[in-house]
Order: structure tokens, then C-alpha cells, then sequence
């Protein structure tokens, strides 16, 4: 994707303007206006755009940008994660059963589960690689073992599947709040007292604003998708991403080691799903074994949404968050329109059609293909 | 470019069309009240469509807007984002079910806070509904179901049994199973089995689990979900109306069990009360300020052969 400025014969000639406005991004930023544009007009004096609902659909599409980044860059890397749902529900159980079931401080079970999920991923590539299996296949195994480890653990422990206490626990760590905190609070109560955002009217919370802060959550997703975007367009692992999806064989040829790069991803795709579960855990306090159900296909959704291709070595980070925010706003924008429940994923099929339909047209104009 | 701008404005248009419909439905001739519904059931449990008709109802015969939210996937953490979403549209009263207090007393207290009143329906304790400030609580007590379950069966002979348990995440659901356990008077222990929702499977293993345990005398499932492929399974190795079945939950294939002997007897907890009565009690209480003095439960109540006729003619739809 680098971009040259020295004259080359070879380079066909491309307009700024074309330049500019061609990239994989541009199903995203369509989809995201022609959204907007479909809830402005239908949704709006239902609160949806007040402060409370902004934070509503504005926090579950942070929660998608997580796994989509990760998700989107696996992908380029050419391969697939379908564990990622089921990591989400381990990773938070592991942070119950460390951190509740055997009361180790909230820190230690943070860095032990990170360490964890980070080794089950980087166990998915090393199959992956070593095998030379598809990795839809391999992840899919891991799809299904750690959700049954989910199930299993705590019901052996404490004969249940859903493990609570967390909040308690965590109470006073160093290393939670990175996770469950909110930052900004000043700023919002100020809004809330100056009476630009509404504030509780009865109950132990009379006077505090409705939206409080900004949960680590959305602090999460923006780093991730800074970090994602530079590791992808501005660095030569980035580089690497896209040959390793592109043409593996070719790119091992010129000496990229594909194997480290696939590896590296699908840790980092750990990374993110445990991050989301983390996040998730510390702001409900409670982790259960049906978390986190589906989420894998909701974060290639959103990274389909943002451009990239199936078969890797195409994409763009900051496309696929695009893809997160019209999932986001389409889910929770449905109910604020009051649209029936059930037609959700009516919206979702055709949202994902229409939006593959586009990229494919941008792809070609970019890559020149028929 | 321009087919692909064609077909982007025809899925906005086909988009839009059950949005229209849906307002104009809704404010067709009903009052400025409106009601919102969180359940924590998945698309997939069918179960769930007598509250969609018992809200409906309620909505139309106290003349009020309703509305059925809940998480596609039964993510109990996207359910609380549900309810967030929904006190954020600040509608007039929101009916919820606690399927897990940790992650949904916060969002559920916010709404109070805000000045929503909130009844809790099915899933949830009366003592949690008064912690989150809830209005009340409308609801089958699950342990308290299993248990007068466990008692009757014990009566009628039961032994040992199986619990065929297909919502193994929902710790409420295996609230039941215990219960039933402790009004057999007996270790609950691995007598309940994790059985997933897939028919097949259900059956399967059932039938795998009586071969292998031939002294169990008693079955119990927790709804239709397990229930059906449950009497498939009976059908199959020959010991429907010989084996104690028991199940919570009623729907069509529960009741022909029921009336064949298969079954013999189904615990109703009549969701339709849960649905209807929030409605209207919700509705009383905005218009007149009149509330009930308790918590309302709406059942357990035993479903046998003897008057199946009104259960028969409306299972599915409101029993």
C-alpha cells in the first residue's frame, strides 16, 4: 500500500483526487453516512443521539472495534479466528475463577489470564503453521474446547456458570481500572450540573449525570485501532501482514517469515478478545459461560463490512472499525427506531450484501483486476 | 458504480418499509404510554413468543404501546446494553427479567434512577427486585417450582432420576434441577445432564444416559426446548408412559405427551400472566397511581390430562 512519489513509467498514472478518494476504507465511510443519515431521520427524537444514547451505541461499537481489529488483521494476515467468541467467555471465567473462585489479587489474575489466552492463541497458529490445516478448521476446534472448558471449569468449582463478585474483588487493584475505570468523570459532571446532559432524578446517585465518563472500553478501541493502523500502513511488519496473506509462498521466498507474522496475529487476536472480556468482566462484575456467543462471526462481519478481503493480504484497520461502528449503530439503532426486535438480522443480511457489493467494486478499480 | 448506488437505495427503501409499519401500528388510536419488554431468551427459543403475544395483548386491551427487546444471541451482557439503550429512549415503564444480578442490577438501578418504574418478570427473586428498586416481581420462584415438583414426584414413586438440563449456562434454569432433587430427597449429583439445544443431540444422549443408568424411574426437563426430544427419545426405546416424565414449561408437543400419557404432568408457570399483568399493572400505576401490595407469582400450577381443552386450543399462542 506504500505510496511512492518517485516517477516510475512502469506506475500507471492516478488522479490525487481518485487516489484519495479510492480506498478500502470507502465502503465503510459510505455505510457510515448512508447509516447515520437512515437514523437521523427515523431515530432521531428518541433519544438516540441524547448524551445517554450516543454512550449506548457508541460503547457497543467500541466493544465490536475490539475484536474487529484484531479480527482485520488476522484476516489480511490470511487466515481466520473463529475462537474469538469463545476466548471472550474463557478469558473472563479465568479472571473469576483466579480472581474470585481462589481470591488472588485482581492483577495477578489479569496478567495470568493474559498470559493464558495469549498461549491459546499463539497454540492456534502453531497448529495453524504446523499442520498446514485451514485455520477455520483449527479455530473452530477451539471454538468449541474453550467454550466447554467455560462451562465445565466453574461448574466443577462452584456448581454453576456464572461466577460473580468481581467488582468486589477488584476493588482497590492497581491494575482494574485500566480495564473497568472511566475516565473524564470531572468533565461530565460538569455537563451533567450545567444541565447539558440529564442527571439521576431519585436514588443513592440523585444529581449525578446520566453518562458519567468514558469507559476504558472506547479508550481501548481507540488505541487499538491507532496501534493497528500504524503497525499495518506505516511499519515493515505491516508489510509483512500483507504479503503473508497475499501470497504466502511468494512472500517466504523473499524472506518474510510468514510463520512469526500468522503466529504473532493470532496472539494479538487473543490479545484483543481478552482485553474485550477483561473490559466486560470489571464493568458487570460477573463472568458467564454464554458470553461472548457468536462474536467471531461479529467481528468478521465487521471487518467484511470494512473492506477486507476473505482471502487475505487486503483490508484496513481503520475500514474494519468503520465496519464495528455501523454494526454498532445499526443493532442498538433498530430498537431506538422501534423497529421489530426480530428483524435485526434481516438489516445485518442486507447491510453485509450491500456493503460487499461495494467493496468488491472499489477493490477492482484499485487493484486493477476484472 | 451507479448499479451499486441502485442497489444501496433499494435495500435503504426495502429497509425502511417495516420501520413505517411499525410506527403506524404502533400509534394507531393507542395512548402516549409506552412499555418496553428485555427479555434474556435468544431468537431461538420459541418459547418466548407467549410473551410477545401476552405484551400484545395487554397493549391493545389497556390501549398502550408495547415493545419486545432482547439479545439475538441470549448474551446476557448485550442484554444489559439493551436495557441501557432502553432507558435511554425513556419510555414510561420498562419489564425485565434478572437473569444474572451482577450484570444487570446497574443498568436496572440507572433506570430507576432516571425515574423509569421497572417490574421484574420470570427469571429473578422477589428480594432482587427490591434491590434494584423495582416495582415488583412477577414470576415463577424456580427453586421453589423444582421443589414442589420433587415432592409430588416423590409421591408418585421416583427414585432416581435424570434432569435434562438444555440452558446448562443459565444458573436459574438449574435452579429447578436442584430443587427437584432436594423434594425427591435425594443427591442431585450428576442427575443433571448438560444436554445442548440441537434436537438430535438431546435425543441421543437421553437415550445413550437411560441405557446406561436402566434403574432411573423419573425425567424431568426444563421446557420445551429439551422436553420434545425428550419424548422422541421415550417413543424410540419404548418406555414413554412406563418411565415418571414430568416437565416445566407447556407447549404443543408437551401437551399431546401430556394427553397420551407420555407426560404426566406439565408445570405451567403462565408466562402469559408475566407478559399481560406488568402491562397492565404498569399502566394503573401511570394512570391512577394504584398498585398492588406484593409480588405476584405467577405460578407454579400443574398442567395433568384433566383440563388440557383451553391449554390444547391456546398452546404456542397464550398457555
Amino acid at each position: 500500500m506504500a505510496v511512492t512519489d518517485q516517477k516510475d513509467e512502469r506506475v500507471k498514472e492516478i488522479s490525487r483526487f481518485r487516489q484519495s478518494l479510492i480506498r478500502p476504507e470507502l465502503g465503510g465511510i459510505v455505510g457510515n453516512i448512508a447509516v447515520f443519515t437512515f437514523f437521523l431521520l427515523f431515530a432521531f427524537d428518541s433519544g438516540m443521539f441524547a448524551a445517554q444514547g450516543v454512550m449506548n451505541w457508541g460503547i457497543v461499537s467500541a466493544q465490536f472495534m475490539i475484536i474487529a481489529v484484531g479480527a482485520c488483521l488476522l484476516m489480511i494476515a490470511g487466515e481466520f479466528d473463529l475462537s474469538v467468541g469463545s476466548m471472550i467467555g474463557f478469558a473472563g471465567m479465568m479472571i473469576a475463577v483466579f480472581g474470585v473462585v481462589l481470591a488472588w489479587p485482581m492483577w495477578i489474575a489479569i496478567i495470568i489470564t493474559f498470559a493464558l489466552c495469549l498461549a491459546i492463541g499463539a497454540l492456534n497458529g502453531y497448529i495453524v503453521i504446523r499442520t498446514g490445516l485451514p485455520s477455520f478448521i483449527v479455530t473452530l476446534a477451539f471454538l468449541f474446547i474453550l467454550r466447554g472448558f467455560t462451562i465445565y471449569i466453574p461448574q466443577t468449582l462452584e456448581s454453576k456458570t456464572i461466577i460473580g463478585g468481581i467488582r468486589d474483588a477488584a476493588e482497590g487493584d492497581w491494575l482494574a481500572p485500566i480495564f473497568g475505570g472511566k475516565i473524564g468523570q470531572p468533565i461530565f459532571q460538569w455537563l451533567g450540573d450545567a444541565g447539558i446532559i440529564g442527571v439521576f432524578e431519585r436514588g443513592n446517585r440523585m444529581g449525578e449525570p446520566v453518562v458519567d465518563g468514558i469507559p476504558m472500553m472506547m479508550v481501548w478501541a481507540v488505541i487499538l485501532i491507532v496501534f493497528g493502523h500504524i503497525l499495518l500502513t506505516k511499519t515493515r511488519f505491516g508489510n509483512w501482514i500483507f504479503a503473508a496473506g497475499g501470497d504466502a509462498e511468494s512472500a517466504r521466498n523473499s524472506g518474510v517469515p510468514v510463520n512469526m507474522v500468522k503466529v504473532s496475529m493470532f496472539m494479538f487476536t487473543a490479545f484483543c478478545a481478552t482485553i474485550f472480556a477483561i473490559c466486560q468482566v470489571m464493568e458487570f462484575g460477573s463472568a458467564g459461560a454464554d458470553r461472548g456467543l457468536l462474536k467471531e462471526f461479529e467481528a468478521i462481519i465487521a471487518v467484511v463490512i470494512g473492506g477486507a478481503l476473505l482471502t487475505g493480504g487486503y483490508g484496513s484497520v481503520l475500514g474494519a472499525a468503520l465496519g464495528a461502528l455501523i454494526f454498532g449503530v445499526v443493532q442498538q439503532g433498530l430498537f431506538f427506531a422501534g423497529v421489530e426486535s426480530s428483524l435485526f438480522r434481516v438489516f445485518l443480511g442486507l447491510i453485509l450484501l450491500g456493503a460487499v457489493i461495494l467493496n468488491t467494486y472499489i477493490r477492482r478499480v484499485i487493484t486493477g483486476e476484472r | 458504480m451507479k448499479s451499486t448506488i441502485k442497489t444501496l437505495a433499494l435495500a435503504a427503501s426495502v429497509a425502511a418499509a417495516p420501520f413505517v409499519t411499525a410506527t403506524t401500528a404502533s400509534a394507531d388510536g393507542h395512548g402516549d404510554l409506552t412499555y418496553v419488554l428485555v427479555s434474556h431468551a435468544p431468537d431461538s427459543d420459541t418459547w418466548w413468543n407467549t410473551i410477545k403475544n401476552g405484551i400484545a395483548l395487554a397493549g391493545e386491551q389497556v390501549g398502550v404501546n408495547v415493545e419486545y427487546r432482547n439479545p439475538p444471541t441470549g448474551d446476557i451482557a448485550d442484554m444489559a446494553r439493551i436495557i441501557e439503550q432502553a432507558t435511554a429512549s425513556a419510555p414510561d415503564g420498562i419489564i425485565t427479567t434478572l437473569a444474572d444480578y451482577d450484570v444487570l442490577q446497574g443498568p436496572i438501578s440507572a433506570a430507576v434512577d432516571q425515574g423509569i418504574d421497572v417490574i421484574i418478570m420470570n427469571t429473578g427473586t422477589p428480594e432482587q427486585a427490591r434491590e434494584v428498586g423495582a416495582l415488583m416481581y412477577v414470576g415463577q420462584p424456580e427453586y421453589d417450582a423444582g421443589f414442589a415438583a420433587g415432592q409430588r414426584a416423590a409421591g408418585e414413586g421416583v427414585t432416581k432420576f435424570l434432569c435434562v438440563n438444555h440452558a446448562i449456562q443459565q444458573p436459574t434454569v438449574g435452579e429447578r434441577c436442584r430443587g427437584y432433587a432436594d423434594g425427591l430427597g435425594i443427591e442431585l449429583g450428576d442427575a443433571m445432564m448438560d444436554s445442548g439445544t440441537d434436537p438430535a443431540e438431546i435425543k441421543n444422549k437421553v437415550l445413550a444416559y437411560l441405557s446406561a443408568n436402566p434403574d432411573v424411574d423419573g425425567i424431568l426437563t426444563l421446557g420445551p426446548v429439551s422436553a420434545d426430544p425428550t419424548i422422541a427419545a421415550l417413543q424410540e426405546n419404548g418406555m414413554a408412559g412406563d418411565i415418571h416424565f414430568g416437565t416445566f414449561d407447556l407447549g404443543e408437543e408437551i401437551v399431546n405427551g401430556i394427553k397420551d400419557g407420555t407426560i404426566i404432568w406439565g408445570i405451567d408457570q403462565q408466562p402469559f400472566l408475566q407478559a399481560y399483568m406488568p402491562v397492565v399493572i404498569l399502566a394503573n400505576w401511570d394512570r391512577y397511581g394504584v398498585l398492588p401490595g406484593n409480588n405476584i407469582n405467577s405460578g407454579p400450577g400443574f398442567v395433568t390430562a384433566d383440563g388440557l381443552a383451553k391449554v390444547e386450543e391456546f398452546a404456542g399462542e397464550f398457555r
